[in-house]
């Protein structure tokens, strides 16, 4: 491959981008997209200024380099050499010339998703390609355009001669051809930039990058040591930090004995903060060590009492108990009276506990105040730059444009680094002691102090009539609400709707008459932050389940079910078929089970199917093979879509068979990886994907395997031995005592 | 004072030879390659060599590399070219990244032990290295490109 990124690069944002300003630099205007999705915005914070059209920034430099503005946080999905690759495809830029960049200025009005109704810069719900695709088509379209009417009014000849190949102008009457770097050394943007409409867009059969697979740019830098994360960031005259957190949400420090950890050599400070006290000292290790001697008492919160276990199964008593209503997150027809009238009713009862993201680099940040406390900098790597300029601009009382947000790659994302609370303390501290503080959690802080996927209890009701069709389904999801958690967090009402928890629980690739999914609302106990699959993971848990043993219980086979259920969902049928197909679903094998899961989430469709065993005597699951096929609409970067689907599935085998975090009086016990035990190599089956690119708008595709996992591997164990597992994860005592051994 | 072999570069420092030899490395030396992950040997992203063994830098102290020499992901090949790195790219392993300069140091230290490993020798030798990405099966087809083209 061509490696088109210097390793030795540090910096990929400002000095980059403003020092290859010797060319041309076009000022794009892109209307609007008019695509209307539907905000998904976790934070619930809206920018003061309202809507305007974003503006996309691309710069030709006479050598020929095209830098162009890439504003989706990258942690490894590939946005970095997703989203350039769709401008520069319009603009029939040759992909060596180009330079990905993170946004020179954090504006919204510029660069800000369209996908999202206060076009925040926040990566997160796959919606990075989603909601910048049609803005960024233009942006590339409108930029040819002015290349090409700049060499028209130079040679002559009428702009409808001109056509171009990757980085040339061509006019093949004459045989001219000219660079676009060349062209940078003498055109000037117009005043009005050309306005681009659809029929001006390349149709599908021209795309000269979409649907084709470019190595990621960020790739080669990820070899060597040289790609920078947050935690790699070093300025001149920097202390450290690290912070005591309270245990549990809404603690406050009352009292700090701060006598043992005063004495490590280097710890210079120490200071309290709102739920946490911060030592501050010349290295890492002694600010680690001296916070591990704090003795702190806390105040009480409701937090304080939490007990996880109990409360769970406190949950599934709630979820029983149909006269505790819950919030309707979708309702078609009338699910209650169809199932009064149905002459069947399932019942399924399910559980999912408290899931940590595990990210492998811990949260951490860099600040620098100005003396005069009116200007900030700040190095991190973040999925939310909109919430994280909101949130400091309203800590230190300043204009947000007098916060410099220096953007890193993400050591892992998955949801976790939406959430600004490292970087807020980071600013406090700074401003606490006048110097630039680079503060880093231990893995311990990581975990204790994690933003978990929320536990969950299921009850779900299904009722046939008497032609035995599925005439009624009622999902009642019993979990604390994760959007009302982090509006609460930063200060601004709770919406009475939480999207991340209810997420797939409408089930819409199966079309049944009458449905009902409602949240009964349980608040106050732990800190909580969306997490790669969204609710989709355990809604699909629970209605992939319930399907299986109503399948069972009718004498079904799983995948024809489905198939009827889906009647009317082409999308769907030629997954579940596909991966019928790619599993070879109807040859049995000895001492294996086969189980099937499926799954929408804002429109992108998965499918898969989970071939495992059990060794009886110990519990253990083993997964031998899991074949997957993704719809994400038209694949921008098909290689990709595989990748982050195998990696999603990988991902979420690890909270299938052991991943869950429990609180006792409000503590989190585990502590690391060694109690918290992800994913490991040994742990991974052959994994086979197929993508299904199909000529819909392209949807999101970072996090869709995990949604099918629990629900195959779950379905497969009861196949192959007629036993239910209904909590998460089928941790080896669990599988051992439901099996009865 | 300690004193020791970094990447081809003798260093004398003055620190706590109880420090651990990846705040050293990253904080002292600015060697930001090796990766912070978890303290306690339990996820391989500090993997480092010392003296050719593949080691994990938060658990060593750095009394421990006392006249040794240590090579981190910025010393494994002059220019990004080791065979491990080419295969990297060529199988477009990474994710997120931040845990492959540890699996790439640790698979470098098999194939320097055995040329042809196994699948089951690779997935042993590299089962302590976490990858909350996801990408282990193409980190075994990039060890197996590797172990192919040296």
């Amino acid at each position: 491959m061509t490696e088109r990124i210097d390793p030795r690069t540090t910096d990929l944002s400002r000095r980059d981008f403003l020092g290859a300003a010797a060319g041309l630099t076009l000022a794009l205007t892109v209307t609007p997209d008019p695509l209307a999705f539907i905000g998904e915005g976790v934070s619930g914070e809206a920018l003061a200024d309202g809507l305007l059209s974003p503006n996309v920034w691309l710069t030709i430099a006479t050598d020929g380099t095209i830098t162009i503005v890439s504003p989706a946080a990258e942690m490894g999905q590939g946005t970095f050499t997703a989203l350039p690759a769709i401008i520069a495809g319009e603009l029939d830029a040759d992909w060596s010339k180009v330079k990905p960049v993170f946004p020179p200025e954090w504006n919204e009005k510029k660069f800000g998703n369209p996908g999202y109704d206060n076009y925040a810069f926040q990566t997160t719900a796959s919606f990075a390609v989603r909601g910048y695709f049609k803005a960024m088509r233009i942006a590339g379209a409108q930029a040819r355009r002015v290349l090409i009417d700049a060499v028209a009014a130079k040679w002559g000849v009428p702009a409808h001669e001109l056509s171009t190949e990757p980085s040339v102008v061509v006019h093949k009457a004459t045989n001219r051809r000219i660079s676009y770097g060349e062209i940078a050394g003498f055109a000037k943007a117009p005043p009005e930039l050309p306005k681009i409409e659809d029929k001006d867009l390349k149709p599908a059969a021209s795309f000269r990058y979409i649907g084709k697979d470019l190595p990621r740019v960020e790739v080669p830098l990820k070899v060597t040591g040289a790609a920078k994360y947050g935690i790699d960031a070093q300025v001149p005259g920097m202390v450290y930090a690290a912070v005591l957190q309270s245990p549990y949400p809404g603690g406050r420090p009352e009292t700090v004995d701060e006598t043992r950890a005063r004495q490590v050599k280097g710890v210079t400070d120490i200071v309290k903060l709102p739920e946490g006290v911060g030592v501050i000292g010349t290295s890492v290790e002694a600010t680690q060590a001296a916070k591990n001697l704090l003795k702190v008492t806390w105040s009480d919160a409701p937090g304080a009492h939490h007990d996880s276990e109990k409360a769970l199964a406190e949950f599934a008593a709630i979820g029983r108990d149909n006269s505790r209503q819950g919030v309707p997150y979708e309702s078609v027809g009338d699910a209650k009276a169809a199932m009064r009238g149905a002459v069947k009713v399932y019942r399924g009862e399910y559980r999912t506990r408290y899931l940590y993201h595990a990210q492998m680099e811990p949260m951490n940040a860099t600040a620098a105040v100005s003396p005069d406390g009116k200007s900030v900098e700040i190095w991190t790597g973040t999925q939310g730059a909109t919430s994280l300029h909101n949130q400091v601009a309203k800590l230190m009382g300043i204009e947000r444009t007098n916060i410099t947000l220096h953007q890193h790659f993400l050591g892992g994302g998955y949801g976790r680094r939406s959430q600004q609370e490292v970087v807020i303390d980071a600013v406090r501290l700074a401003m606490a002691v006048g110097k630039p503080v680079k503060l880093i959690w231990t893995r311990e802080d990581d975990v204790t102090g994690g933003k978990f996927r929320p536990m969950t209890a299921h009850h779900i009701e299904a009722g046939f009539d008497a032609g035995g069709k599925l005439v009624a389904w009622h999902h009642r999801v019993v979990a604390e609400s994760v959007a009302a958690y982090t509006s609460i967090a930063n200060g601004t009402p709770p919406p009475p709707l939480d999207r991340v928890v209810m997420k797939g629980s409408p089930i819409p690739q199966y079309p049944i008459p009458n449905k009902l999914a409602e949240h009964v609302i349980e608040t106050g106990r732990a800190r909580l932050a969306a997490f790669r699959g969204v609710g989709n993971a355990y809604n699909a848990f629970a209605a992939e389940s319930l399907l299986d043993e109503i399948a069972k219980d009718r004498g079904l086979d799983p995948i024809a079910f489905r198939l009827t259920l889906s009647e009317g969902q082409p999308r769907m049928q030629t997954l579940l078929r596909t991966v019928a197909e790619m599993s070879d679903w109807t040859r049995r094998r000895d001492g294996r089970g086969l189980g099937v899961g499926t799954m929408v989430k804002d429109d992108t469709l998965a499918a898969g199917v989970a071939e495992v065993s059990v060794d009886r005597a110990t519990g253990k699951i083993k997964v031998h093979n899991f074949w997957a096929a993704i719809d994400a609409g038209l694949a921008v970067q098909p290689r990709n879509v595989a990748a982050q689907t195998e990696g999603s599935i990988v991902y979420a085998l690890g909270h299938v068979l052991r991943e869950k975090i429990t609180i006792r009086n409000g503590r989190v016990l585990e502590s690391n990886y060694s109690d918290y035990e992800v994913t490991r190599m040994s742990d991974v089956p052959n994994i086979e994907v197929r993508v299904v690119s199909t000529d819909n708008p392209p949807t999101g595709a970072g996090e869709d395997g995990v949604p099918v996992v629990a629900c195959a591997v779950g379905n497969a164990i009861a196949a192959l031995t007629g036993v239910r597992l209904r909590e998460l994860p089928f941790a080896p005592e669990r599988v051992r005592g439901a099996l009865g051994a | 004072m300690v004193a020791f072999t970094v990447n081809g570069m003798r260093r004398e420092l003055g620190v706590d030879p109880n420090t651990p030899l990846l705040w050293v490395l990253r904080e002292h030396l600015k060697l930001t390659g090796t990766k912070f992950g978890c303290g306690i040997a339990s996820c391989g992203a500090c993997t480092v060599h010392i003296d050719g063994q593949a080691m994990r830098a938060c658990a060593t102290p750095v009394s421990m590399v006392e006249g040794k020499s240590v090579t981190t992901i910025e010393g494994l090949s002059p220019d990004g070219s080791h065979p491990l790195q080419r295969a990297w790219v060529a199988e477009q392993v990474p994710q997120c990244g931040y845990c492959q300069s540890g699996q790439i140091m640790q698979a470098a230290e098999l194939l320097a032990r055995n040329k042809a490993p196994s699948r089951e020798a690779i997935v042993e030798h590299m089962d302590g290295n976490i990858c909350r990405c996801g990408t282990y099966l193409k980190i075994i087809s990039a060890i197996q490109r590797a172990s192919r083209e040296g």
